[in-house]
């Protein structure tokens, strides 16, 4: 009892401390331009949290989050397109003559706008979840039919030249739910918004960790099919998971859109989808607060460093790839471990290593604090 | 009709490529369970073979034919080299393979992009590939008849190795049940390298043949990836005749929505018709029947 209060003033000074770097530090600290990257990185890693709860809790890898990501930011996009077009006016890209297609009358009115933000991605998530999940399709097939939606989402979007602007993608938008996108307290404004919804998720993604349904999800990841056993259905926890992940990046998609200013199909392919996977394997896929460290993280070399050497960021982020997921698959912040294992394990008891199932797969923590006590406090926020 | 029956030979064509690129990932996939991501980029290595070659040699027509083994080498051994280095220690985290071979297919495309340039380079066709024949009244390119030709006759060999010499019996025992066969004095490790090697430089080979009806460039190996990947799961894993028809009824299916719609839609609605397929059968065409859950 007492530990778990404990936890919880942990958890709540966490809390703080992120909210007076994001609230109060960064915007003193930073110029405008710095802030509206950051803020664009804060999106960036509200895909990540919801890989984290798919990926690093659920085992379920999800190669394709740019589908939802695009679906998000594009409802958004239309919407801000037609509300800068003005009652009953057209984008200017569109063709003259060529009637407005129906489905982008229905983002028209903010609140549907914002609902299908949300909505749409949850329900495609649960269809393709159902479809894939209660067949037992799992592992790498789900892996690859995620990672084909997001490829055939892409080459959709760049075929719909008439409609969603093609490869160009859309962009110029001037306003944000009225807001003048051009006002720099507006857009200081959608950076708050960003930071805001970024800590709500981490903390929703917390309860859900700490919730019977976190401990049934790693259970799922762990031993699917004794959990079939105990009588649970394995495919509606992954499900869960799956819509859980599939909103949040939508959600940063949505947010993407006004901060950046533009979406195009590059931002939603098959190369930005697992682009989106190497902060929370870097961060440490099966911790709260890895990735969304580890994609900001990413983020920000990334940017640093395709500023001035483009080549250079790509040979890095293949050797990231490499490197972490080949020999720290806890992330950075099992390096100590890691270590530390390493040479404990010369003199430790042999088959204890081996004797539980694969090697190398460290990643059995993810329970409440009370289960795993230096994962769990290292990860409390 | 005839519009159909040139579409139907450009899926034929399309098929065979992915055929060449699915047979080395479904047994690498079906063997030792990883996902080579950087399957494509021994394609583009290939294809690449294709055009040192033609600029060392300069005749188009021998530099094709000696670029065939050659590239099969060029991919093999690369993926040798990727099967020793990184896959070895991975055999028992199947889905982190993807995600380091995918890292290495990242850094493999930016070299070829300096070392090569961005833009496509032109790798010529040689003399006899550049006609047509007719077939049924419809023009068929001889570079296409090529490719199905070089497919076909890559499964052939493939077949008949797996089925009638030794190694191919070691194979097979290997993907039956690793245990057993190590038990029976079957050197698994070898065994799995080989199979890499043959796989990857499957890959080599469709890499040339790429380069007859596709350009040569860095990101050639992404593009084909996706849907190789897609005849592996709808043909089953490591299933040789699985490979077969899953290819060529991808490959003919997307000509034929490509036919009828815009060739993007046609890989939606292939998407589609490959998930509504795991519906009926989630083990794809053949599957090895095992007591396992998994």
């Amino acid at each position: 009892m007492t530990r778990r209060w404990a936890g919880s003033a942990s958890v709540l000074s966490g809390y703080l401390v992120a909210a007076v770097i994001l609230f109060g530090a960064a915007p003193v600290l930073l110029s405008d331009f710095r802030l509206r990257l950051l803020a664009q990185f804060l999106c960036v890693a509200m895909v990540a949290v919801g890989i984290g709860l798919a990926w690093g809790s659920g085992g379920m890898l999800t190669l394709g989050q740019g589908l939802f990501f695009g679906l998000g930011a594009y409802i958004m996009a239309i919407h801000l397109q037609l509300s800068d077009a003005g009652p009953a006016g057209r984008p200017a890209f569109m063709v003259t003559g060529s009637g407005l297609p129906w489905w982008w009358e229905l983002f028209r009115n903010p609140v549907t706008a914002v609902l299908g933000i949300i909505a749409v991605p949850a329900l495609l998530a649960l269809l393709l979840g159902l479809g894939v999940f209660r067949r037992r399709v799992k592992g790498a097939y789900f892996a690859i039919l995620s990672q084909a939606s997001a490829a055939a989402f892409a080459l959709l979007l760049i075929s719909q030249q008439n409609t969603v602007g093609g490869s160009n993608g859309l962009s110029n938008f001037r306003q944000f739910f009225g807001f003048a996108l051009s006002d720099p307290v507006n857009r200081r404004m959608l950076y708050f918004i960003a930071a805001g919804v970024l800590i709500a998720m981490v903390a929703a993604v917390h309860q859900l960790r700490r919730s019977r349904y976190g401990e049934l999800l790693t259970a799922v990841r762990d031993g699917e099919e004794r959990v079939r056993f105990l009588g649970y259905d394995p495919a509606l926890v992954k499900v869960l998971a799956y819509v859980v992940a599939a909103v949040f990046a939508a959600v940063g998609g949505a947010l993407f859109v006004p901060i950046v200013g533009i979406i195009s199909p590059s931002n939603v392919g098959v190369v930005p989808s697992i682009g989106f996977l190497i902060g929370v394997a870097v961060g440490g896929r099966a911790t709260l607060l890895g990735p969304v460290l580890g994609s900001l993280a990413v983020s920000y070399a990334g940017s640093t460093l395709s500023e001035n050497v483009e080549s250079l960021w790509i040979y890095l982020q293949g050797l990231l790839f490499v490197l972490v997921v080949a020999f720290l698959p806890g992330g950075i912040g099992s390096l100590g471990a890691a270590l530390r294992g390493r040479r404990r394990a010369v003199g430790d008891v042999p088959g204890r290593s081996a004797g539980h199932g694969p090697p190398g797969r460290p990643l059995v923590d993810g329970g409440g604090p009370e289960r795993a006590p230096a994962g769990a406090r290292s990860g409390g926020v | 009709m005839d519009a159909v029956l040139g579409q139907l030979y450009a899926g034929l064509s399309l098929g065979s490529v992915l055929l060449l690129i699915a047979l080395g990932l479904t047994l690498t996939f079906g063997q030792m369970g990883v996902i080579n991501m950087a399957h494509g980029e021994f394609l583009m290595a290939g294809a690449y073979t294709a055009f040192v070659v033609q600029q060392v040699i300069g005749g188009a027509g021998s530099a094709m034919l000696i670029a065939l083994p050659l590239a099969f080498l060029v991919g093999g051994l690369l993926g040798v080299l990727l099967e020793t280095t990184l896959i070895s220690r991975l055999y028992h985290r199947p889905l982190d393979t993807l995600l380091v071979t995918w890292g290495v297919s990242l850094m493999l495309q930016q070299l070829a992009r300096d070392v090569f340039g961005a833009p496509a380079v032109e790798v010529r066709a040689p003399e006899w590939l550049r006609g047509n024949i007719e077939v049924l009244g419809v023009p068929f390119t001889t570079g296409r008849l090529f490719i199905v030709v070089l497919a076909v006759g890559a499964v052939a060999v493939l077949s008949a190795v797996l089925r009638f010499t030794s190694l191919g019996r070691r194979i097979r025992a290997v993907v039956q049940s690793r245990g057993l066969a190590e038990t029976s004095g079957i050197n698994s490790r070898r065994t799995d390298r080989v199979t890499f090697f043959v796989g990857s430089g499957l890959a080599g080979i469709a890499g040339v043949a790429l380069t007859l009806i596709a350009s040569t460039q860095p990101y050639m190996g992404q593009t084909y990836i996706v849907d190789a990947f897609l005849v592996v799961v709808a043909g089953g894993i490591g299933q040789v005749r699985g490979a077969v028809l899953a290819a060529f009824g991808l490959g003919v299916l997307q000509a034929l929505f490509a036919y009828s719609q815009s060739v993007s839609t046609a890989k939606v609605l292939l998407l589609v018709c490959v998930i509504a397929f795991l519906q009926l059968r989630p083990q794809g065409l053949f599957s090895v029947r095992t007591r396992s859950l998994v």
